[in-house]
Formats: structure tokens, sequence, C-alpha cells
């Protein structure tokens, strides 16, 4: 039994690269956005610690609905659309970078906060000049895990039309036709590693100061 | 260099009737506290643990807002303004250091002119400046804190408390983190740069002889705040006010008076010294004056050791003899305390006093503890 079709993927390589490049809007936006409304909403809990608790849980909640239930709720409002796929992702990925935001403030040591308070820094220039750098390693930890779980999550927004890689998936599997869904999966994958280890060098430009020896 | 400082002993810092007590605490931490420190001169608030010597400090700031009592500083009540603006004003090194592990060294010392708003090229100007006065090597500038030993990082601290020039530096245990000999070595420095600066200083410890080594006056808490002595290192230890201050001060207090005095105070004996150049002869009779049974060297002035007596030649001539190095040779500048310790540590009664191996005298045991005896309450000149 020959279940890889090299002839199938000659034929089908634009079509391949497309939806590659699909899959990687679809996670770039998603990432992107999560990141900014999480870390607004973490700024809002570390000032306001009452207001941690709720966004967690919320937060949580969002993130322990099964995707496919959710695509299903949104669509009667949003359509088949990007938006539908989009909502639904970046809904995933705000518990792991709100968390790891907080996580990495609240690692701050208390000397680098009370030089930050004695030499005069406003509330919010300590925690943009000092706390939100210093905590980006773990921030970045977040996004990390985040992307990857986001590039997984993509495929199943094939069910409204998109879906990337995840495409081939769906498609493979209404007709059995194992390239396909071989293409999606291993397509997918590798793309979740390529993302890891970009962020992985995003990370180290953005702190050089956790390289000690730096000169 | 700061113009912005007082004339020296006008008061800086007043503190009047200052009393804190914490929300979750039912006694105060600070009770009615009146302090005034003037301009130019180091007060060390020192006290057990739970004295509330880093309140005081921190209501100097305002990191602790006082529930009640007035604090001035420069003649402007500090809860005037915004707190953040004052701090600026304001010098601050505390234990952890907290330097900015994400900034370079220089970026670090460049924090409160940052704030300021000053020209890169002023910026650039004073940060180079600082380095050099608190002992940086250049190179140590584009690295990060993490790159440093401890020490080092607790003198960029220093420098980037002192970068905008405040007249007034708050000090929290800054050498508490670091090693005895670096500790010992950052005290020294701080000594030396308070020679040259004349900052009014407000330093916290509870390490007493911290205290005595760097405080023109000492003000010992006790705790809730209480004020149980202020004077003069020197006051303190040879009148503790009552038995609290004694038992903090400790059993070795003498000891720690010694510390407080040169050798270049005492009036030293020259000793049974003679010029190699002389004869045996005049150095038997120094030695006989003396009543020792050795005689010390010199040769035009500079020391080349001793002798015992027996060793001296019939011959007309000292030269060929070969001395023995001293045991015991100290500075003019050495402390009584550290004279004490060569003496006790080469197992000598006296030391050689000599300054770039130039002979200045002798001093022994019965000369430290009559200076001892003679000094009541001045604190003695460096």
């Amino acid at each position: 039994m020959n279940i890889f079709n090299w002839e199938w993927v000659g034929r089908n390589w634009i079509a391949i690269v497309e939806r590659t490049w699909e899959h990687v809007f679809l996670t770039a936006v998603a990432v992107v956005v999560g990141t900014v409304i999480a870390i607004g909403l973490a700024v809002v809990a570390v000032r306001r610690r009452r207001w941690y608790g709720p966004i967690t849980s919320v937060t949580n909640i969002l993130y322990t609905v099964p995707s496919l239930a959710l695509f299903a709720f949104l669509v009667p409002f949003t359509g088949l659309s990007t938006l539908t796929s989009e909502i639904g992702l970046v809904s995933y990925t705000l518990l792991i970078i709100v968390r790891n935001t907080v996580a990495g403030v609240d690692g701050v040591s208390r000397g680098v906060r009370e030089a930050a308070d004695g030499m005069g820094f406003t509330a919010r220039r300590r925690f943009w000049k000092a706390e939100f750098p210093l905590a980006l390693p773990v921030i970045m930890a977040g996004i990390r895990i985040a992307s990857v779980t986001t590039v997984g999550l993509v495929t199943i927004t094939a069910i409204l039309g998109q879906g990337g890689l995840g495409y081939f998936i769906l498609a493979g599997l209404r007709s059995f036709f194992w390239t396909q869904i071989i293409i999606g999966t291993v397509g997918s994958v590798l793309l979740a590693v390529v993302i890891d280890v970009g962020l992985l060098w995003v990370e180290r430009l953005l702190t050089p100061w956790t390289r000690r020896a730096a000169a | 260099m700061s113009d912005q400082a007082g004339a020296a002993g006008q008061p800086m810092i007043s503190l009047q009737d200052v009393s804190k007590t914490y929300d979750a605490a039912s006694a105060p931490a600070v009770e009615s506290l009146t302090l005034e420190i003037l301009s130019g001169e180091i007060v060390v608030l020192v006290g057990p643990s739970g004295c509330g010597k880093t309140t005081v400090l921190k209501m100097i700031n305002r990191l602790v807002e006082p529930t009640s009592g007035d604090i001035e500083v420069a003649g402007t009540p500090v809860g005037e303004g915004e707190p953040h603006l004052l701090r600026r004003s304001i010098g601050y090194v505390i234990q952890q250091v907290g330097l900015f592990p994400h900034w370079t060294v220089r970026r670090n010392i460049a924090t409160v002119p940052e704030l300021l708003g000053w020209s890169p090229q002023r910026i650039s100007d004073r940060t180079g400046e600082l380095a050099r006065l608190v002992g940086l090597d250049e190179s140590m500038l584009d690295r990060y804190p993490g790159a440093l030993s401890g020490g080092q990082q607790q003198r960029v601290g220093v420098a980037r408390a002192l970068a905008a020039d405040p007249p007034v530096l708050l000090m929290d245990e800054p050498f508490g983190a670091v090693d005895p000999i670096v500790r010992h070595r950052l005290q020294d420095e701080l000594v030396d740069l308070q020679k040259r600066l004349r900052k009014t200083i407000v330093f916290v410890t509870h390490d007493i002889e911290e205290a005595i080594k760097l405080g023109d006056r000492i003000v010992i808490l006790n705790v809730g705040g209480v004020l149980e002595q202020q004077g003069s290192p020197a006051e303190i230890l040879s009148r503790p006010a009552n038995r609290f201050v004694e038992d903090f001060i400790g059993a070795e207090r003498n000891l720690q008076r010694l510390a407080l005095r040169r050798v270049a105070e005492l009036r030293l004996k020259w000793g049974p010294m003679v010029e190699v150049s002389t004869t045996p002869e005049a150095a038997r009779e120094a030695a006989a004056r003396e009543g020792t049974e050795w005689v010390g060297l010199l040769s035009d002035g500079v020391m080349a050791g001793w002798v015992p007596v027996s060793e001296l030649p019939e011959s007309p001539s000292l030269e060929g003899l070969e001395p023995r190095p001293f045991g015991a040779v100290v500075s003019r500048r050495a402390s009584l305390r550290q004279t004490v310790d060569a003496m006790v540590g080469s197992s000598q009664e006296m030391a050689v006093v000599a300054e770039d191996g130039y002979y200045c005298g002798l001093v022994d045991f019965r000369m430290v503890s009559e200076a001892l005896g003679s000094q009541r309450g001045s604190r003695a000149g460096g």
C-alpha cells in the first residue's frame, strides 16, 4: 500500500504553499491580538490585584471550552468568517499570556522595585521601564506556548472553510486520502517548531542581559 | 561640588515629633521622634531589628508616609508636592542594591539624570566622572550588572545615587549583603568619598562597629523607634546613656573606642634608635638609656631593623650587621585598635610607627591605655 503520493504533492504544491501562508497568517494575527489583549488585562491585574481573580477565571473558562463547540457557538453571530476563527483562536491565547505576564512581573525582585521607587519613578514608568522588560523572558515563554497551541488550533478552523494546513487534514479525512492528511499534519507540526524556534530567537534579541557574560 | 548643599552645620533634615503606625500593627513603629541632621554630616541610625530605623529613613523620601509629625529637607516640608519629584532630589542606596539588570552599568548610573532630562552629552560626562569617583573601571560601564561582583554592584549603586549630585543621601544597610572584607573596603571608600563630597548622609545599620566607623553622629534607636541616645561615637562609647545603649554597644566598647583614635594623635617615643653611621658604643648607650636588650638601626631615617645588644660588634662600625625586621609596624594613620592588633598579633609590647619606610617613633600599650583615659567626649580627628 502506498500511503504517500508524491505526484499529488507535485501537482498541488501551489495550494500547499498558499495554505501554509494562510496558516501562518491566522496564527500570527491570533497571537499578536491575543498578546496585546492579554498584556492589557495583565496590566489591570497587576495594578488592581482584586481584578486578577476574575480575569483569570474568565480566561480560564475561555481556555477550557472545547474549540469545536466555541466555533459552532460563534457561527450564528459572525458566520463562516476569518473573524469567527480569530475570536476563537485569540480567546485560547489569553490565559497563558495573562498568567505569565503577571507571574513575570511578580518575579521582579523587591530590590529593583524599591530602587525604582526610590529613584523617583512614577508607577507607570516603573512598570514599563523596569517590571515589564524584566518580565519579558517569562512573557515570551507564555507567547511561545500560546503560539504552538494556536498553530494546532488553526487546523480546526478548517470546518469554517479556512484552517491553513488543516484544510488538507479535513479533505483527506473525508476521502481517506492519506497524502493530504500527512501533508496537513506534518506541515502543521513543522510550522509549530519553526515558529517556536523563531520566537526563542526573538526572545534572545529582546533580552540581551540574560546572557550573563555580556560585554 | 554640590551647589545645592547648605552651609555645613546648618540643619539639612529635620524630623519633628514624627510617628508612624502601620495599619496592621497595633504598636507604633516609630513614636514621636525628633531629630535634626546637619548639612554635611553622616548620621547613622542604629538599633536592633524592629527599632524603626529603616522606617525613619523611608519617611524622609516618602517611601513611607508618617502617621503624624513634620519632616523637612532643606527647609521644605517633604509632604509638599509629588513624592517621585522629591525622590529624584535625594540619593538612595539599599542593601539589595536594586540595579536594573536589563540596563548596562552606564545606563543604571544615568537613571536619575535621565529622569531629570539631562542632555546625552552631560549624562555621558557625568557617568564617566562618577565611575572614576567610586573606583569603577571604565570597561565595566558597558556591562550588565549581572556580570559584576557584589562589591562592584554596590559601587554602581552609590554612583547611581550620587548621579544628579543630590545634597542628601539615604543609605539603608548598603554594605549588609557583601562579605566582611569587601564591606570594610566599601566603608573606607565611603569615608574618603565623604571627605570630598560633604553630603548629608543618613545611614542605617544594625552593626554598631559600622556606625562607629562611619558616623559623625550616631542615633541609637530602641524597638518602637524610641531614641535612646544620640551623640558622637566617642560620646556614646565613653558615656553610654543607659543600660540599653551599654548592652547594644557591647562589652568591647573600650576596644571600639580605640578605633576612633589614631597613632598620629599620640606623642610617640623615640626609643633606642640609632643611625647605622654611629658607633656600637653609642648604640649600647641608647639601649641602656631606654632599658632595652635591643637597638633599632636607621639609615638616613629609613628603618633598617633591629639587632640584640649582645650582637653589637666591638669594632668601631655598625655597618655589616644584619638587622631583623620589626614585627609590628603601623602607619601614623592607623587607628589605635589596629595598632593594638598589630602588637598582639606579633607578640610585641610595642609597635614601630613608620611612614613610607621612614621611622617616626614607637608606641606601646601604656601609651594606648593612657590615650583612652585622657579622651573624654571629643571625636578624634582623621
